[in-house]
């Protein structure tokens, strides 16, 4: 098989191009980015069809020989039309976030930060062997079960 | 047995309806589903008695060689004996037990039934996943009986620590069952038994599966879940945690052992195991107040027992085993359903407060201590020839018996001693203490604990009757020297003396009760189970939260970032290491090629530098247009096409939302060093998926499928454009998933910019019937609610032709006459121009997506020109409507091959002579396409109505000046 150098080229500028611009957190940079990603995949799959030939529509006495492979090309247009499905789909959540905060910037998850916070307070508490843990439910609810199996008494809740 | 699990599955089902009705008369009518199937178990005794074992099968799933399989064996018969009749007599017990009014009764009488029909499952089940499968659900249905007083914490956390230590050992051993059937290349439980397979995986395989069984049955280490599970009510208790599921590891252990007995390890460390749990249970119990706790560390002991015997593999072991097991249930049972009317009638079960209770309720402490009785081991009762069995049998071991004699000697000791205590706590009129005031239960209370307490008596009467039925397990081990039969007298042997021994020295531990309670004040507990338990539960909590905090960091670009680098890292590594390369590299396929490629680059590496948003959308809209050139020059008209058309509305989309935006993109974010990280990982991501792209076309090497498929298109799907054919028909199921796709995204655009709902209720332009004709139309009514531009309106409120339905509804200096004019002249045709891609689609470049994407520029046309009104003109069905409508056709067109017969998506070919328009062809993958069309058509419909009429409107909302007083009004701040 023969590879062309300049498709090869141009898919992997696209790649990095695009690949640079989605890990951006501006939103517009990341839809770019992903347009740039895809029409990079459209390439690659371009470039996986093997040698050029002609369209692969079988009138006028073209003959089967002599067409491109038409199955990537079908992979192709579903991927071209997906793009544009997702990416008007980004456009509006560019849109929502621009309507609600007026950044369109990807923010840190709160809630993941939470968790982080909460991993570090659990720190702190080791490091204080008195704390008790007030958060850990079933563990609470465990060692009422103990106390009960202790003593016989339990502790109405 | 599959019909008697059937009629359990029923009552489970029906039973919280019927308790509605019944109250808790609910559980007479339950009880009859585990005697019905006792007496299929009794009807088949004849045969089991004769060494048959009756089997019966289901085929369940084919291609996992997973059958329904049962048998009924002499120990699985002994085990329904005990599960069915102890159930019933339970059930029986439940009626007494409960209040009319108690909460939750439906729920507690389902789940009783349909654990009692698990554990009769797990008995009889010959298949070893099906095995697994009902163990599971016992430990499942236990979790929902303990907790059944849901308001209470101690009953939530104990329901919680049974399941997690059970299933934990579930899991341990499934993965042992696997292994032993993958060993054995079967899962037949009585198959592998009787030719075990052998090796060192068969012996991990074994022991993984003592973990289940250990953890079921609660032997040390862990034991502490069963004392908390006491939380349940006392029927659960004498049912689940005394008569059955705690003997389901027992039950699995002397299935096993006929096979497994002579594996290195298996008697030691059962016997090791069993032992320390029975001193265990016993020295524990010894220190409990509530007579339950004390009942529930005895059964802890005694499993300890029961292990002991089981796990020790000869034939005089087997039989005291299973006489011992028979002889627990029955004392048990009984123990803590007097417990349970003790509580019911005094409200207490504290042996500090009770007392003068034998005086007030004497039949109650006459079946007490028949229990009792049984289970110290005093003649004649079922529980001393069981006992007596296994001393007999220990003592002709070999040093490990001698071990585990004294082990259970001691044991022994102690049970005698807790027993006693058990007695007289419940029942003594002790010093300093009022006597308990009783309330009365109705008679038929005591109905099934007698039972159970005069069956411990009546079996020791007749042992010599019940020893060739359980003969029939210990058959399977070789014979010993001499044979041992069960019976009440075997003269003066040294297990009579034992036996004697242990009631002597446990009478004197309990009389000298004060000191031992010192004495154990004295020694610390050192270890704790359940302080480990709690250990490893934190552990894991708090590795959980250590590992979500690393490695949810919160930050998009960083998930982005490891995704992307374990691409590199597996996808890259594999590929160079795979050495699948082209075998020759030219610079172009054309010299056309090299300048459309340059001119790609250029623009996406000025995209990436471009720091104004419309700017940046440009430069990439130039790489999608260079890549549409690209399609062209490969021999791909239909991609270039719709490349082209994707482009073109992509960019009118991504104008209409970056209107609102800023003109500049914010300033790259992070620092030069963060930039660098990213450029490098794009690099590399860039280098990685060249190589896939090269080794992907290397690997071409032989025959490609194309000229075949393309052949295919020709004859099957009748029409010569192979891409489209394929879309429509050969490969109509990709295209399925795709609208699929298409729709979600389409739904996803609306709901995102309406947020309450599917689309905009503009008002419709009012047309008057009849006087539609070109250029005829009159202008369009103004819409009726007021919007900012009315007044503009107002002042040209003439009525001139205009060239648009809503032109007049714009302001003037959004206007332009040229547009209107051009898009009233092409609209139509364009729209023509649609139709004749889409039916043309099948025999020339062009289909339904191209064709919906030519009617949708159309529509942008008409935005573009006129605005959201026209817009609502030009299009008066709703875009939900049109993608629904093309959902339909496309999922009509692949469902109704099936009425016929054919596949989905099976296309019909139809041809004949119409007048007027000569020879027609139609094949019927057409109408899939003409669904793709509405499709399409919908998606740019969708982001046109909200990316464009929608935000136009809430523009409008925000700021209702024209722009014309816009741009006033900036030039004067």
């Amino acid at each position: 098989m023969t590879a062309s150098l300049t498709l090869v080229i141009v898919m992997a500028v696209l790649y990095a191009t695009g690949v640079y611009l989605l890990l951006e957190r501006s939103l517009t940079r990341v839809l770019l980015g992903f347009l740039l990603v895809a029409n990079a995949t459209s390439l690659l799959l371009l470039i996986m069809a093997g040698p050029d030939g002609l369209a692969p529509v079988l009138d006028n006495g073209t003959e089967i020989s002599q067409i491109a492979d038409p199955l990537p090309q079908v992979f192709v247009l579903t991927a071209i039309v997906i793009t544009f499905g997702v990416s008007a789909f980004l456009m509006a959540l560019i849109y929502r976030s621009w309507r609600l905060s007026k950044a369109d910037e990807v923010i840190d998850d709160a809630e993941d930060l939470a968790i982080a916070q909460r991993d570090a307070n659990v720190e702190a508490e080791l490091l204080d062997p008195d704390h008790q843990d007030q958060e850990v439910d079933h563990l609470d609810e465990l060692s009422a079960a103990h106390d009960l199996a202790e003593t016989g008494e339990e502790e109405k809740q | 047995m599959l019909i008697s699990l059937a009629f359990f599955a029923l009552a489970a089902l029906l039973a919280p309806v019927l308790a509605r009705v019944l109250g808790p008369r609910v559980f007479w009518l339950l009880a009859l589903v585990p005697l019905g199937a006792l007496a299929v178990s009794v009807s088949a005794a004849p045969r089991v008695f004769e060494g048959e074992i009756v089997r019966e099968s289901l085929i369940w799933v084919q291609h996992l060689e997973l059958a329904l399989s049962f048998r009924l064996d002499t120990l699985s018969w002994v085990m329904t004996i005990v599960v069915l009749g102890v159930g019933a007599l339970v059930l029986v017990y439940c009626e007494r037990y409960f209040a009319p009014d108690e909460p939750g009764l439906g729920r507690f009488a389902g789940f009783f039934i349909a654990f009692s029909g698990t554990m009769y499952g797990l008995v009889v089940s010959d298949d070893i996943f099906l095995l697994f499968m009902f163990w599971e659900a016992t430990t499942v249905f236990s979790y929902l009986l303990i907790a059944h007083y849901t308001d209470r914490k101690a009953s939530r956390g104990a329901a919680l620590q049974a399941l997690l230590v059970t299933t934990g050992g579930g899991l341990t051993m499934f993965v042992g069952l696997i292994v032993l059937a993958a060993a054995a290349e079967s899962t037949s439980l009585s198959e592998i038994v009787a030719s075990p397979p052998e090796g060192g995986a068969v012996m991990t395989a074994v022991f993984l599966i003592l973990v289940g069984a250990v953890s079921k049955s609660a032997l040390v280490p862990f034991h502490f879940w069963l004392p908390a599970a006491m939380a349940a009510p006392t029927p659960v208790s004498a049912y689940l945690h005394a008569a059955a599921m705690v003997k389901a590891g027992i039950y699995l252990i002397a299935a096993l052992t006929p096979g497994f007995a002579n594996i290195p390890g298996w008697s030691e460390s059962l016997v090791a195991l069993g032992v320390v749990t029975m001193l265990v249970g016993g020295w524990r119990s010894l220190r409990q107040t509530d007579i339950k706790l004390l009942l529930a560390y005895g059964t802890v002991s005694q499993l300890g027992f029961l292990t002991v015997i089981a796990g020790f593999g000869s034939r005089t072991a087997a039989l005291a085993a299973l006489a011992l097991l028979l002889a627990h249930a029955l004392f048990k049972a009984t123990l803590f359903l007097v417990v349970g009317l003790i509580d019911h009638s005094t409200g207490t079960r504290d042996l500090r407060r009770l007392s003068g209770l034998g005086r007030q309720r004497p039949v109650l402490a006459i079946v007490a201590t028949l229990a009792v009785a049984s289970m110290v081991g005093l003649p004649p009762t079922f529980g001393f020839v069981a006992k007596e069995a296994v001393f007999t049998a220990l003592l002709e071991g070999d040093a490990l018996g001698i071990l585990a004699l004294l082990g259970v000697v001691t044991g022994s000791v102690f049970t005698v001693a807790y027993s006693a205590r058990f007695l007289w706590g419940a029942f003594a009129r002790k010093e300093g203490v009022e006597d308990t005031e009783v309330h009365r239960d109705r008679w038929d209370a005591l109905v099934s604990p007698a039972l159970l307490a005069a069956g411990g008596i009546g079996l020791g009467l007749v042992a010599s009757v019940a020893d060739p039925v359980l003969a029939g397990y210990a058959v399977a081990f070789p014979a010993g020297g001499h044979e041992y039969h069960l019976a009440l007298w075997h003269g003066l042997e040294p297990a009579l003396g034992l036996s004697a021994l242990t009631l002597l020295l446990g009478t004197a531990l309990f009389w000298k009760r004060e000191r031992v309670a010192r004495l154990q004040a004295m020694v610390p507990a050192t270890v704790n189970a359940a302080d480990g338990y709690w250990k490893v539960l934190r552990f894991i909590d708090r590795t959980a939260a250590r590992v979500t905090s690393t490695t949810q960091r919160g930050s998009l670009p960083f998930y982005l970032g490891v995704i992307l680098l374990v691409l590199v890292a597996t996808a890259g590594t594999s590929l160079v290491l795979n050495e699948t390369w082209p075998t020759s590299w030219r610079l172009w396929d054309f010299p056309s090629q090299a300048a459309v490629g340059l001119i790609m680059v250029i623009a996406a590496v000025a995209a990436v530098r471009a720091d104004k948003r419309f700017t940046a959308v440009v430069l990439v809209g130039v790489t999608g247009y260079g890549l549409a050139t690209l399609f062209v020059l490969q021999g791909a008209p239909d991609l270039a096409f719709t490349q082209l058309l994707v482009e073109t509305v992509t960019l009118v989309a991504f104008v209409l939302v970056l209107r609102r935006l800023p003109r500049r993109i914010g300033v790259a974010h992070g620092r030069p060093r963060h930039r660098a990280v990213r450029a490098a990982l794009a690099v590399v991501v860039a280098l990685t998926m060249s190589i896939v792209a090269v080794t992907a076309l290397a690997a071409r090497s032989t025959e490609p499928i194309y000229p075949e498929f393309a052949e295919l298109a020709r004859t099957l799907g009748h029409g010569v454009n192979v891409v489209n054919v394929a879309l429509v028909d050969v490969r109509a199921w990709d295209t399925m998933g795709e609208l699929s796709v298409i729709i979600v995204a389409a739904n996803g655009v609306a709901s995102l910019v309406f947020l309450d709902r599917r689309t905009d209720d503009l008002v419709r332009p009012r047309l008057t019937r009849g006087r539609r004709g070109l250029l005829r139309q009159r202008p369009i009514t103004e819409p009726s609610r007021p919007i900012g531009r009315s007044r503009a309106l107002a002042e040209t409120g003439e009525k001139r032709l205009a060239w648009l339905l809503a032109g007049r509804t714009l302001a003037p200096e959004n206007r332009s006459i040229l547009l209107e004019i051009t898009v009233r002249l092409v609209f139509h045709s364009i729209m023509v121009v649609s139709l004749f891609v889409l039916f043309s689609g099948h025999n020339a470049p062009g289909g339904g997506f191209a064709a919906g994407l030519v009617a949708g520029m159309a529509l942008v046309a008409r935005y573009l020109a006129g605005g959201r009104y026209e817009l609502g003109a030009a299009v008066t069905i709703d875009a939900g409507r049109l993608l629904g409508s093309g959902l339909v056709l496309a999922v009509g067109s692949a469902a109704v091959p099936l009425l016929f017969g054919a596949d989905a998506l099976t296309s019909a070919f139809i041809e004949g002579e119409l007048p007027l328009f000569g020879h027609v062809e139609f094949i019927t993958s057409t109408i899939f396409d003409v669904g793709v069309y509405l499709i399409v058509i919908g998606l740019v419909l969708d982001v046109l109505r909200s990316l464009g009429g929608e935000v136009d409107r809430q523009q409008e909302e925000e700021d209702p000046r024209t722009p014309h007083e816009r741009l006033e009004g900036r030039a004067d701040a």
